[in-house]
């Protein structure tokens, strides 16, 4: 990154990478997607305790189309999976997968005939954050490795 | 030219059926000519899963139904097992017992006011709500170490006993609790915005409620007067003293009231319980318990959202033959598709929003 | 409600009863439980006019097979009383409560979609809560926890 003076303004040079990951990772527009108990936590973490409006998270899109971040909040059930998948689908690149809690990540405590044992069956996780539910600063945690691994891996 | 009415699907995504829920509506303009609710998005086997757990194991479950209000759901089910057992609670753990679930009540009515207020186009109360349900989180956290899941309840009391800390962060939340109701009805109660979008919205018969099997603050905004606490008590309740208030015309402003007035009510509860909170006799504060003689019981309690009952059968095995779950929300979503017909578009998000359901509940 | 109280107003039909921890359970046979419902619930002293809950039950190895549940609750009075009918495994079938109770309706179809009991004269039996596509009915003993390759 270079810094310099020009006429009297201050320009900033860096690479368009960079500065696209930049941006990206500081703006991630989650999708309300909470399906159970971790949904609560989701929302306490937006609400003024927790404030994911610190990380440039608090608007959460309904649409798919207009979010970047999947927080799959809780259990994930045979019937439900075919409209999460659909829901990934409609999203648009560049996406991100967050699994929040035990069930997303691996089906959690209920290992029955109802229910997909983790997110990850059918659809590319990039972060998990155990816990049952997990707490709000989890997820602000995990959220925030997301923004790191956004800035580390290559721009998508 | 033809009529022709559209489909149009809400849910299971969407920000204000509060969960998997999906409702297909058959539109004709903005009328509501049909709607029919599609559940089992959230359906986990837990009837099942529970047939194949120790009756102890059940206890983690039993948060997992209702996760707005798990120290109700763990109550009822201790409360039923206990039946089950002819299992006597200290004093003191009764009233430790009312002042959790109570305080359990407030705070699902908080997340029910910000998030129903919220789909109604007023995001102010959401902010406000949670802030002071946080501090009952605060307060569950302190005693039982979950938030949301605490797990507290055990056979024959509590997993630990209540110290200072607890009466002193307990009464600091219900002395403060009373103008913070007054803030929110500031803001709604009578806000022309939101009698407009309420009132005469949803409205429901005593007749209809009770055929249709609706109980809780749904049944009491009809006008039905019926709270288990009061009709049937248990651990204690008939040494408290507070009321039930009961609505006129059962439409969405009444389930409002309700839930607002049960708010105060059941900080006056717990206040109550700390106060009265009498000494440890030296008795343990939860049983030991191996045997499970055969039998069969039904316990319901007044959770949140309506009667909320375990039928428990066992065998004499460590597990039960069988747990069934009442589902207060399960039921009371059944009468959804009669209260939509002939309403507006706008008025599904704020009739869906009354029932206060917890789709954990209604499909297990 | 007492069981002398009941005995006086559907004794024709008791077959059972059992009275554990102070609940009163009658057992009836199936044809008896729309006209032992309608007498619980339009009888004035009895007054059972709410329909808490209706769902089934797996006894394998015993016979009959199945069972299925009804609690009723009066607002009135406050009394309980629970209702147990047996099926048999080969012939799971019995009368809809809906006439009397809408409350039924998702009740009905719960129990049906969890056991396979039929409940004829119904008005929309089909599953409700199971994933679409599944095979077997989950609560069943017989049904594996995990479910099977098909699910």
């Amino acid at each position: 990154m270079g810094v310099t003076r020009l006429g009297g303004a201050t320009v900033i040079t860096d690479s368009l990478d960079w500065i696209i990951k930049w941006s990206q990772r500081n703006s991630l527009w989650p999708m309300s997607f909470g399906l159970a108990c971790c949904a609560i936590e989701m929302i306490s973490a937006a609400a003024a305790r927790y404030d994911m409006a610190r990380f440039g998270m608090e608007v959460f899109r309904p649409s798919p189309r207009q979010a970047d971040c999947m927080i799959v909040a809780g259990t994930i059930t045979r019937k439900m999976q075919p409209a999460v998948k659909r829901l990934y689908e409609q999203m648009a690149e560049p996406k991100w997968v967050v699994a929040m809690g035990a069930c997303a990540c691996s089906g959690g405590i209920f290992p029955t005939y109802a229910v997909v044992q983790g997110a990850e069956e059918f659809l590319p996780v990039d972060i998990y954050i155990p816990g049952c539910p997990a707490r709000p600063e989890a997820l602000i945690d995990g959220l925030i490795k997301l923004q790191q691994k956004i800035k580390r891996d290559k721009v998508r | 030219m033809t009529e022709e009415t559209i489909t149009l699907n809400l849910g299971p995504q969407h920000p204000s059926t509060h969960g998997v829920l999906r409702v297909l509506l058959e539109l004709d303009g903005e009328v509501i000519v049909d709607a029919k609710p599609d559940i089992g998005f959230l359906h986990r086997g837990l009837e099942k899963l529970s047939e194949h757990r120790t009756y102890q194991q059940i206890l983690i479950l039993t948060d997992r139904i209702d996760y707005l209000a798990a120290m109700s759901n763990n109550f009822a089910y201790v409360l039923a097992v206990e039946k089950l057992l002819e299992l006597e609670v200290p004093k003191r753990a009764q009233y430790i017992r009312v002042a959790l679930v109570e305080l359990q009540r407030i705070a699902s009515h908080l997340f029910w006011l910000g998030t129903h207020a919220h789909d109604l186009g007023a995001m102010t109360p959401l902010f406000y709500a949670l802030r002071e349900r946080e501090d009952i989180m605060d307060i569950f956290e302190a005693i039982s170490g979950g938030r949301l899941t605490p797990s507290f309840m055990r056979f024959g009391g509590l997993a630990a006993d209540a110290d200072g800390t607890f009466v002193k962060n307990t009464k600091k939340f219900t002395d403060a609790f009373a103008e913070k109701v007054d803030d929110y009805e500031n803001l709604l109660t009578e806000n022309p915005m939101w009698l407009s979008r309420t009132r005469t919205v949803g409205m429901m018969s005593k007749e209809f409620c009770i055929n249709t099997g609706i109980s809780g603050p749904m049944a009491r905004a009809a006008g039905i007067e019926w709270d288990l606490r009061k009709s049937n008590p248990y651990s204690s309740y008939e040494d408290f003293d507070f009321e039930i208030p009961t609505g006129l015309q059962g439409d969405v402003f009444d389930c409002y009231m309700m839930r607002i007035r049960e708010m105060r009510e059941s900080a006056k509860i717990v206040s109550q319980a700390v106060d009265g909170l009498p000494e440890s006799d030296g008795s343990p504060i939860k049983a030991k318990v191996n045997k499970f003689p055969a039998g069969e019981v039904y316990h319901s309690i007044e959770s949140p959202r309506g009667e909320l009952g375990f039928y428990i059968v066992s065998d004499g095995g460590k597990s039960p033959a069988r747990l069934r779950v009442r589902p207060p929300s399960f039921v009371n979503l059944q009468g959804v598709g009669e209260l939509l017909k002939g309403r507006l578009l706008s008025d599904a998000v704020a009739i869906i929003g009354m029932i206060d359901i917890v789709l954990a509940e209604v499909d297990r | 409600m007492t069981l002398d109280g009941l005995t006086e107003k559907i004794g024709d039909y008791i077959k059972e009863t059992d009275s554990f921890r102070d609940e009163v359970t009658v057992t009836v046979d199936r044809d008896a439980i729309i006209p032992v419902c309608r007498i619980l619930k339009e009888d004035a002293d009895c007054s059972f006019d709410f329909l808490s809950d209706c769902c089934g039950l797996d006894r394998l190895p015993e016979t009959p097979r199945f069972m299925v549940v009804y609690q009723l609750y009066s607002l009135r009075y406050g009394h309980r009383v629970r209702i147990k009918v047996p099926l048999e495994e080969d012939d799971a079938e019995i009368e809809s409560l809906t006439p009397l109770w809408k409350a039924a309706n998702w009740l009905e179809r719960e129990c049906f979609d969890m056991f396979g009991i039929r409940f004829t004269g119904h008005p929309d039996l089909r599953r409700i809560i199971t994933p679409p596509g599944l095979e077997g009915y989950p609560l069943k003993k017989d049904f594996p926890l995990e479910g099977s390759e098909t699910t």
